[in-house]
C-alpha cells in the first residue's frame, strides 16, 4: 500500500515537472477578441495536431483584454478585431514592447435582425442613427410600427470599438443592451422580433431565424451582403474590416511558425471554412514587413 | 536510569508549554488574519480610489446620471444609474426571496415530517452550491424568454430577471439560517401557545416567527449581502444597458457588472482604472452599511427579547 502511494506521488511529481518544462519551452499564449476566438482556436488545434509539438492556449475576453495583456507582457499574441490605439502602442513601448501587426483574415461585420422582421437592408447612415438612438422605431426605416431593441457588445470588445468608430462616429445609445459575446447577440436576436445587433460574419453563416442585412454605403448606393466574400474583399460591403493579431517585436520561433501556418494556403482555407474571408493583397504586403 | 526519566519528564513539560504558546499564537493568528485582510482591502480600495477625484468632481461622480468612460466624444463618470440598478435588483430579489424563504423555513421546522425534512434540507443546501454562471445561463435561456412571454415584451433581459435569479441564489442562506433559528426556539413556546388553544398556523405566525425574528432578520441581511455583491448572474441576465433603468421590465446595469465588464480592458493607472476602484469602494461601503444596520437591528431585538 505504502509503496503504491510513494509510486503515485513520484508519478505526480514527475508529471508536474514534465508539463512545466513543456510550458517553459513552447507554450504560446493567445488572448483577446471574441470574434476571432473560434477561428484561432480551430487553427491552433489543427496546427498542434498536424504540424508542431508546441502547445497553444487560446482565450477570449475581448480585443481590449488581449491588447491589455500584450501591453502588460502577459501573452504572446493578442487577437484584435480593431486596430490598436496610438495611446495603447505608446503604453506598450513604455513597457518595452514593440508591437507589430499581422492581418490573418477579413471580416464582414454583419448587422442582423430577427427572421420575422420585414427589413432586409439598411444604409450605413440609418444603422448609425439606429445605434446612436436617433431612430427608435422600425417604421422610420420602412418597417412595421415596433420599437427597436438594440443589442451590442461590451466596451472591452474590439467589435464594439470598430463599429462605433466606423459606423456610428458617435456614442452608442445608453439604452443598448451590452451583451457578453457574439453568440449571445445571435441568441438574443433570434428570440427578439424587435432586435437589431452586430456580430462577426463567422457567427451568422450557419445561423437560422435571423436576417443578415444588406448594407449600402449611401442612400442610393448598391446594397451588398457580408455573406458574399468578393464584396467583403473589394470593400463593396461597407463595414468590412481586417482581423488582426499583435505580437511583440519581429515574431520568432514557435510564434512565427504558427503565424506562418495561419497565413499559409491551409490556414486561409480554414479561415474560409469558419465563415471569414482570406486576406487580400494589400495586407499580404503588410504581413511581409514583419517577415511573414 | 532515574535521571533519564527525569530528563524525559522535563522535556515534555517544556515542550508542552511551548505547545500551549504555539497553539495560542496559532488561534490568535487565525482570529486576527481576517481583520488584517479586511483592513488591507479597505486601504487598497481607498488608496486606489482617491486619484479618481483629481480628475473627476466628486459631485459629478456621486450624482452624475451617465456612466461612459469609453466614450467616443467625452468620458463621463456618473454612478446614479448603477446605484439605482443595484438597489432595484437587490430589493426585487428580497421581495421574492423573503416570503418564500421564511415560509419554507417554517414549513421545514414545524410542519414537515422528519423524513421530508431530512430529504429537503440537503437539497436546499445543494442549491447554494450551483455556480453563479450556471444560474446566469438559466436566466438567458429559461427565465428571460418566460418573462418575455408573460409580460408580452420583446426580451426578458431585465431587472425582473436579475431579481428572480438573485432570489434563487439568496434562498438557501435565508432558509437555512431561518430554519435553524426556528428549530432552536424552546419547545415550551410552542406548547404554551397550543395549550392556550391557538392553531398551528397561529402558533407559527404569532409566536414562533416573532420569537425568532432576530435570526430571521440576520438571515435576510445575509441574503441581501449575497444579492448586492453577485456579479456573473446579473452580468449575463440583465441586459447591462447603462441608461437609467425605467422599470423592472427594462435593462439594468449594476455596480458589480460594470466593474466586471470594464476591469478586464482598462489600462493600469488611468482615470478609468481608478474610477473602477472608486466603484468598488462604493460597493464596499454599501455592504458595510447593510451589515452595520443588521447588527443594530439584531442588538435591539435581543434587548427587547430579554
Amino acid at each position: 500500500m505504502k509503496k503504491i502511494r510513494i509510486g503515485l506521488i513520484g508519478l505526480i511529481i514527475s508529471l508536474i515537472f514534465m508539463t512545466s518544462s513543456a510550458l517553459a519551452e513552447d507554450m504560446i499564449q493567445i488572448k483577446g477578441s471574441d470574434t476571432l476566438i473560434n477561428l484561432v482556436q480551430r487553427l491552433a488545434e489543427v496546427y498542434m495536431d498536424e504540424y508542431s509539438a508546441s502547445y497553444i492556449a487560446v482565450t477570449g475576453g475581448g480585443s481590449g483584454t488581449g491588447v491589455a495583456a500584450l501591453i502588460n507582457n502577459k501573452c504572446d499574441i493578442a487577437n484584435a478585431s480593431r486596430l490598436m490605439k496610438a495611446k495603447e502602442v505608446a503604453r506598450a513601448s513604455d513597457n518595452g514592447i514593440q508591437v507589430n501587426r499581422v492581418v490573418i483574415a477579413m471580416d464582414g461585420l454583419s448587422v442582423i435582425n430577427n427572421g420575422n422582421n420585414t427589413i432586409r437592408q439598411l444604409t450605413v447612415d440609418q444603422i448609425g442613427k439606429i445605434f446612436r438612438g436617433e431612430i427608435t422605431n422600425w417604421k422610420d426605416v420602412g418597417g412595421r410600427d415596433m420599437s427597436i431593441t438594440l443589442y451590442g457588445r461590451q466596451s472591452n470588445s474590439g467589435t464594439f470599438v470598430f463599429f462605433r468608430d466606423a459606423v456610428l462616429k458617435g456614442d452608442y445609445s445608453q439604452k443598448m443592451n451590452r451583451m457578453n459575446g457574439n453568440a449571445q447577440i445571435v441568441e438574443a436576436i433570434k428570440q427578439d422580433s424587435s432586435g437589431i445587433g452586430y456580430v462577426g460574419v463567422g457567427y451568422v453563416k450557419m445561423a437560422t431565424g435571423l436576417n443578415v442585412l444588406k448594407v449600402a454605403a449611401r442612400a442610393n448606393g448598391v446594397y451588398a451582403s457580408p455573406l458574399n466574400g468578393d464584396d467583403v474583399k473589394t470593400g463593396n460591403y461597407p463595414i468590412s474590416r481586417p482581423l488582426n493579431q499583435y505580437v511583440n517585436g519581429t515574431p520568432k520561433g514557435a510564434v512565427r511558425d504558427f503565424l506562418a501556418f495561419e497565413l499559409s494556403a491551409a490556414g486561409q482555407n480554414m479561415v474560409e471554412a469558419e465563415g471569414f474571408f482570406p486576406i487580400p493583397k494589400e495586407y499580404e504586403e503588410l504581413n511581409s514587413k514583419v517577415g511573414l | 536510569m532515574q535521571s533519564n526519566i527525569l530528563k524525559h519528564k522535563k522535556k515534555t513539560w517544556v515542550s508542552r508549554r511551548l505547545q500551549e504558546k504555539l497553539i495560542h499564537a496559532f488561534f490568535f493568528f487565525n482570529g486576527i488574519i481576517s481583520v488584517i485582510v479586511l483592513l488591507g482591502i479597505f486601504t487598497l480600495l481607498i488608496v486606489t480610489a482617491i486619484p479618481t477625484f483629481k480628475e473627476i468632481n466628486l459631485k459629478d461622480f456621486l450624482f452624475g446620471m451617465q456612466w461612459n468612460p469609453t466614450s467616443y466624444l467625452k468620458e463621463v463618470y456618473g454612478i446614479v444609474p448603477m446605484l439605482v440598478s443595484t438597489f432595484m435588483v437587490t430589493l426585487g430579489s428580497l421581495v421574492i426571496a423573503i416570503p418564500l424563504g421564511v415560509g419554507t423555513a417554517a414549513y421545514l421546522s414545524d410542519v414537515a415530517s422528519p423524513r421530508v425534512r431530512e430529504i429537503a434540507k440537503p437539497i436546499i443546501e445543494i442549491l447554494a452550491g450551483i455556480p453563479s454562471v450556471v444560474i446566469g445561463f438559466l436566466g438567458i435561456v429559461l427565465v428571460g424568454p418566460f418573462i418575455g412571454k408573460v409580460f408580452n415584451i420583446h426580451n426578458g433581459l431585465n431587472g425582473l430577471n436579475g431579481s428572480i435569479l438573485l432570489a434563487i441564489m439568496a434562498l438557501p442562506t435565508i432558509i437555512s439560517i431561518s430554519e435553524d433559528t426556528l428549530t432552536n426556539i424552546p419547545d415550551s413556546y410552542n406548547q404554551a401557545s397550543l395549550a392556550l388553544g391557538a392553531t398551528k398556523w397561529q402558533t407559527i405566525i404569532k409566536v414562533k416567527i416573532p420569537a425568532g425574528l432576530s435570526g430571521i432578520i440576520a438571515a435576510c441581511m445575509l441574503g441581501m449581502g449575497r444579492a448586492i455583491g453577485e456579479t456573473m448572474t446579473v452580468l449575463m441576465a440583465t441586459g447591462c444597458a447603462p441608461a437609467m433603468p425605467e422599470s423592472f421590465l427594462g435593462p439594468v446595469r449594476t455596480l458589480t457588472s460594470s466593474i466586471a465588464i470594464e476591469l478586464g480592458e482598462v489600462a493600469y493607472n488611468t482615470t478609468h482604472y481608478y474610477a473602477l476602484f472608486a466603484l468598488g469602494l462604493v460597493l464596499f461601503i454599501i455592504t458595510f452599511l447593510v451589515n452595520l444596520v443588521s447588527d443594530i437591528i439584531l442588538n435591539k431585538f435581543e434587548k427587547v427579547n430579554r
